[in-house]
């Protein structure tokens, strides 16, 4: 149903959407921008040259690397334990089912600070240093809940009978699940995959904590922006974290618009 | 079965028949893994932390001592830190009160005034930010904010740096600059989390019924009376479900007080520099169950008022 909106409506609704979108537009401008001590706006001039020093500088590269690594990594771990919590949720009730859900959204219902802070003490009561797994640790433990919501929503829209009919017909357990389950969850497993990545790529508050020495590519942005040195090489490297992250967004998107729950409708 | 010739079956198909048949069995082999996984790493981790809250750090040594004490729950409420708590509440309160104005239109919008196209342009229009990256969102209105950037621009463009002045100079929410006052802060919090009210409130809004706004104006309330006594009382918990995150983002977070804004500290910062520089964990361990309880109590207030089924 379709109501026609006053203008007043008209102008808050797309006054808002540009108040969310006008800055990541001025991040595009301000890369090419030739003054490279201050903010000044409008920019006295426009260069292609921060984009080369940018591919230049091996510590951005050592940190996009990493940055890859751990958010490849964390995804497989998450996409392996939110399809068997998915599985379990919806295939069966029993005692403690509410909880269990809850149990899985706690890790990015209470502030990234407790996550971070939690783990960080625990590593040092259990004495154990920080490293690529440290990281890699607390990425997945956030991860989950992404793959979990999407596996649990295809799982919701798929008929049980298929599965029976697949049992009925004399195929197993596994080749069911190969066969009959996976298909029929394999794009949402891809759309979760995807989102559980850029949160991963994105991730900086329980990054600080769990990192040690380690500089990932949100990491390497924060030293930038408490100590800048050339602000515009900057402005490139955001340039391209947001063309990273807009990818898989779009991708999961696209890949689950047909349900009635979208990949990503909630964080 | 009565077939003479009985070939073994596979192991493959002996272990999924003995799991067919013990349903308890398979649901806690799926759920074993995920479980043991946040229940080691992230319940473990928690309580570790908590449990800390309840030791005390020696004034002498610096080290932590490791026995039961609520000494560092009264530091807690030390009229320093009481104040941190409060001003990080009330940054809290006021970015979700003007996220749910601002977010609110937007919503509506998309929920009623929309063709599918334009439904799945604003869609991704709100969730791209939603998901983009949070740093380089904060930096982005670290270049606005600036003195020489673009805000002043404008201001200066429109004969207006009297009035940008004047707000500067307000006591409190004012300072040097607008990167460096709580207005600024409070735009970005606001930037930051909007998307985050918007998609709730666009989902409840959603769910209400067409033909409810129909009765409503046949019974002749004029549109702001629909509005006021069947729109917004049919939204609300979406409204409540959209101020959990952004209470609880604004409550938590540290890097944006530490990017933009005064050096007074927040509670996400606090638990920040009490663990790191000044190294007293069970200070530390404290402020962070501030956020907890505050949480703790506002989600029981929201689920009395319906909010979870607006998720």
């Amino acid at each position: 149903m379709r109501y026609k909106a006053s203008l007043g409506l008209k102008v808050a609704a797309f006054g808002g959407l540009a108040f969310l979108h006008v800055p990541l537009g001025l991040i595009f401008l301000y890369a090419f921008t030739t003054e490279d001590k201050s903010y000044q706006f409008p920019p006295p001039g426009l260069t292609t040259r921060w984009f080369e020093v940018a591919w230049n500088r091996q510590d951005i590269w050592d940190a996009l690397t990493l940055s890859v690594q751990v958010a490849a990594v964390s995804t497989v771990i998450a996409l392996v334990l939110g399809t068997l919590a998915a599985a379990a949720v919806f295939r069966s009730r029993f005692f403690g089912r509410e909880a269990v859900s809850l149990f899985i959204i706690l890790p990015i219902a209470l502030p990234g600070i407790i996550t971070g802070i939690s783990l960080r003490s625990a590593f040092n009561l259990a004495d154990i240093p920080f490293s690529f797994w440290t990281i890699v640790l607390g990425h997945a433990t956030f991860c989950v809940v992404v793959v979990y919501n999407n596996v649990v929503a295809r799982f919701r829209r798929t008929s049980a009978s298929l599965v029976e009919a697949s049992m009925d017909l004399g195929a197993d357990g596994f080749q069911t699940f190969r066969y009959v389950v996976l298909p029929n969850i394999a794009t949402a497993l891809l759309a979760g995959g995807m989102l559980a990545f850029a949160l991963s790529f994105d991730e900086v508050i329980v990054t600080t904590f769990t990192a040690g020495q380690q500089s990932t590519l949100p990491i390497w942005m924060l030293t930038e922006l408490v100590r800048p040195r050339q602000r515009p090489v900057t402005n490139v490297v955001a340039v391209f974290v947001i063309a990273v992250t807009f990818v898989p967004i779009l991708v999961a998107y696209f890949l689950t618009r047909d349900t009635e729950h979208v990949a990503g409708a909630g964080k | 079965m009565t077939t003479a010739v009985a070939t073994a079956p596979s192991l493959g198909r002996r272990l999924s028949n003995g799991l067919y048949r013990r349903p308890t069995l398979l649901l806690l082999l799926l759920l074993a893994p995920p479980l043991m996984w946040l229940g080691i790493v992230y319940l473990g981790s928690l309580f570790a932390l908590l449990a800390q809250s309840f030791f005390s750090i020696d004034e002498f040594t610096g080290l932590v001592r490791r026995e039961f004490t609520l000494s560092t729950y009264a530091q807690l409420f030390s009229p320093a830190n009481v104040d941190i708590v409060l001003r990080t509440a009330l940054m809290a309160a006021a970015v979700t009160v003007a996220a749910a104005c601002m977010g609110f239109p937007i919503a509506y919008y998309m929920a009623r005034c929309t063709g599918p196209r334009m439904k799945a342009v604003f869609y991704l229009a709100v969730m791209l930010p939603l998901w983009s990256s949070y740093l380089v969102r904060v930096y982005a209105w670290k270049l606005i904010l600036a003195k020489e950037g673009i805000l002043g621009w404008f201001f200066a463009q429109l004969h207006l740096t009297w009035l940008l002045d004047a707000v500067l100079a307000l006591p409190v929410i004012g300072g040097a600059s607008l990167s460096v006052s709580y207005i600024g802060m409070f735009l970005v919090f606001l930037y930051i989390w909007l998307p985050f009210m918007i998609l709730p409130i666009q989902a409840a809004l959603e769910r209400v019924p067409p033909s409810y706004l129909d009765a409503s104006s046949d019974l002749g309330a004029h549109p702001g009376q629909t509005l006021r006594h069947v729109i917004l009382p049919l939204a609300f918990p979406g409204i409540v479900a959209g101020s959990i995150f952004t209470f609880s983002l604004t409550l938590g977070d540290y890097i944006i007080p530490g990017i933009v804004g005064s050096s007074r500290l927040f509670i996400g910062q606090a638990v920040f520099v009490h663990q790191g520089t000044a190294g007293n964990i069970p200070l530390a361990a404290a402020f962070s169950v501030v956020p907890i309880v505050i949480m703790a109590i506002y989600l029981t207030w929201a689920k009395r008022l319906g909010a979870f089924d607006a998720l």
